[in-house]
């Protein structure tokens, strides 16, 4: 008998666990929609859901295939320009400028994936940084087309026409449950590839990548896969991104947002399903915090990044995991 | 275009590659020992510079500065090493650059505490001021001078590597530590020294350029993704690849500015594409450390 009972409440929190992993897709979307109602302003409730999104087309490379990108701004900053240029340029209407955003980081993806996954392991992270680095330098360069050094602006969607819906995204509200409409696609989209074979297969290679290989996959191509598909994402959420700021900073491209994203998947808990969004609400949340205090936010930012690292590795959601399944 | 010109333009990406090749060597050591890449490495290259600055303020004297320089730096590196990276060995590879990368963060916001936004001068010491005619044209002396250090720090660095018993021991700590522990060298120490060497090689590199660049608290960034792209071509672990490569970039840089301005940026990246299409593994591969 007492062994039941000293049993029972782990057991409590294991099978709501479980219950949160059946349905995690619904889960996240049911935080999400209350989330505009809780936060402060609208505005840091849709830059958790676009840094979220950045976050889990992130942990697609870095939490289940286990390999460190510092490259990753080069397809949020593409999918971002893409979406940007396609506006200010051709005045296209947002359902063509976002698909647009998407494939072209899907491209950058393609091509940067293909010369990094020639190298082994710790080149990996070096080479996608390099590689990213000179993104950043050729959109800085066609300034007549990103608008250089001062980023693109003018990036206004006004008026959204659904048929028989039509609403304003200058209302904020409406904005978010737009940015969300795509989100809720995507996550959608991301659990069932983390479902599929496909998905297994990532995971393996990540615990054994000599196992998988003898078990006759393809491990570089599948890698290669899984970054072009973690850059699709990725591209998205830039997409979203310059509709939500109206403008593209030359900021997104910048290493250091390479390095915020590593950030919000560590925090967060990498390699979960919930830990990127986690990582990104409560990095985005102490960012709101700290810049209202002090201008040294990047001091804050590093020695919390160290502090992960050294004591708290799983993040916040793969601590919670570890806690309820000992 | 005269043939002096391009001559003088091809001395200059040498001058420029002895800072690439300073900052690879530091970079490649201290991967070929602790596997770990260094993130902090352009901050460390940076905080050299602001300590050039601090002491030549503090002394007057910029050879006391220049020699002063690779020690506190150095000092700095085996304290981030003993109580920062090496918790994290046998925890996976990512762990410490991870680490590497957030320290950078908190090295460029202090430097920015501390010496503010704005960059500070450092000028040339007057003993290398002017230029020199070196047959070809006139040349700024201290970029000679650079060249010169440069050549000086890494046979220096050579002989220490092949020449001595401590050079023998980090040799084949590359190869295999654990067979150095089973014959009863104590590796963490010689891990802990290599690090320091590595970071007083970045800070070396940070106080030598800094009369050629503006000291601000962003000048590593930049150059770390150019120390970045001199290893990968070169290949990590390899003095000879950091040497050659790092002529390499800063002689590709220097002509691009010259023929094609708008793709001085993106030269080296070319070159590093290249290079990992033909040889992933660098232009020197990977056969033991410094081999």
């Amino acid at each position: 008998m007492r062994v039941t009972s000293t049993k029972s409440s782990p057991n409590l929190f294991n099978r709501l666990a479980e219950i949160i992993g059946r349905y995690r897709v619904l889960a996240v979307l049911v935080v999400l929609l209350i989330f505009p109602f809780v936060l402060p302003y609208q505005a840091l409730a849709a830059n958790i859901l676009i840094y979220g999104l950045f976050a889990l087309g992130f942990n697609l490379v870095f939490g289940y295939a286990g390999v460190l990108s510092f490259g990753h701004a080069a397809f949020f900053g593409i999918g971002a320009y893409g979406t940007g240029i396609a506006i200010v340029h051709f005045a296209a209407p947002w359902y063509l400028a976002i698909p647009l955003g998407v494939v072209a980081a899907g491209v950058t993806a393609m091509i940067m994936g293909a010369l990094a996954i020639r190298t082994r392991g710790i080149y990996f992270a070096m080479v996608t940084l390099a590689l990213a680095q000179c993104v950043y330098y050729i959109v800085y360069q066609l300034d007549g087309w990103s608008g250089g050094e001062d980023g693109l602006t003018g990036v206004t969607v006004r008026q959204v026409d659904l048929g028989l819906m039509h609403f304003s995204l200058f209302n904020p509200t409406a904005k978010y449950f737009f940015i969300l409409a795509f989100v809720a696609v995507a996550i959608y989209v991301f659990s069932r590839i983390l479902a599929s074979p496909f998905g297994a297969v990532l995971e393996a290679i990540r615990e054994n990548e000599d196992r998988a290989r003898a078990c006759g996959f393809d491990v570089r191509l599948t890698k290669w896969i899984a970054f072009v598909i973690s850059g699709l994402f990725c591209g998205l959420a830039g997409a979203l991104y310059a509709i939500h700021l109206s403008v593209v900073p030359i900021e997104v491209l910048h290493y250091h947002m390479s390095g915020q994203v590593v950030m919000m998947a560590l925090l967060g808990g990498m390699g979960t399903f919930f830990g990127p969004f986690i990582g990104a609400t409560v990095f985005l949340l102490l960012e709101d915090v700290v810049t209202t205090l002090t201008s040294h936010w990047q001091l804050v930012l590093g020695l919390v990044f160290m502090a992960c690292v050294l004591f708290f590795p799983r993040g916040i959601w793969g601590s919670i995991l570890r806690w309820i399944r000992p | 275009m005269t043939l002096n010109l391009f001559l003088l333009q091809l001395f200059t990406g040498v001058a420029l590659g002895s800072v690439f090749v300073l900052l690879a060597i530091g970079l490649s050591l201290i991967f070929g020992l602790l596997t770990v890449v260094n993130f902090a490495h352009g901050a460390f290259y940076m905080v050299g510079a602001y300590v050039g600055v601090f002491l030549l303020g503090l002394t007057g004297n910029f050879w006391v500065a220049l020699i002063l320089v690779p020690f506190v730096v150095g000092a700095m590196g085996l304290v981030v090493e003993r109580f920062l990276v090496r918790p994290l060995y046998g925890r996976g590879i990512d762990y410490p650059l991870l680490l590497t990368f957030g320290l950078g963060l908190v090295l460029v916001e202090l430097v920015r505490i501390v010496f503010g936004l704005e960059g500070v001068p450092f000028d040339v010491p007057d003993a290398l001021q002017g230029a020199v005619n070196i047959g070809i044209g006139w040349f700024p002396l201290y970029r000679l001078f650079l060249i010169a250090v440069t050549i000086a720090l890494v046979v220096g660095l050579w002989l220490f590597l092949e020449k001595t018993s401590f050079g023998l021991i980090i040799r084949a700590g590359a190869r295999d530590p654990e067979i150095m522990r089973v014959l009863g060298v104590d590796i963490s120490r010689v891990w802990l020294m290599v690090f320091g060497i590595g970071t007083g090689l970045a800070g070396v590199a940070g106080v030598l350029s800094a009369p050629m660049t503006s000291v601000i608290p962003d000048m590593g960034t930049s150059v770390l993704v150019e120390a970045f792209v001199v290893t990968v071509v070169g290949g990590m672990g390899s003095l000879l690849g950091a040497v050659v490569a790092g002529l390499m970039v800063g002689i590709i840089i220097s002509m691009t500015a010259l023929f094609y301005p708008e793709l001085a940026d993106l030269a080296m990246f070319i070159l590093m594409a290249a290079v990992l299409l033909v040889r992933p593994q660098g232009l020197f591969g990977r056969k033991g450390l410094m081999g």
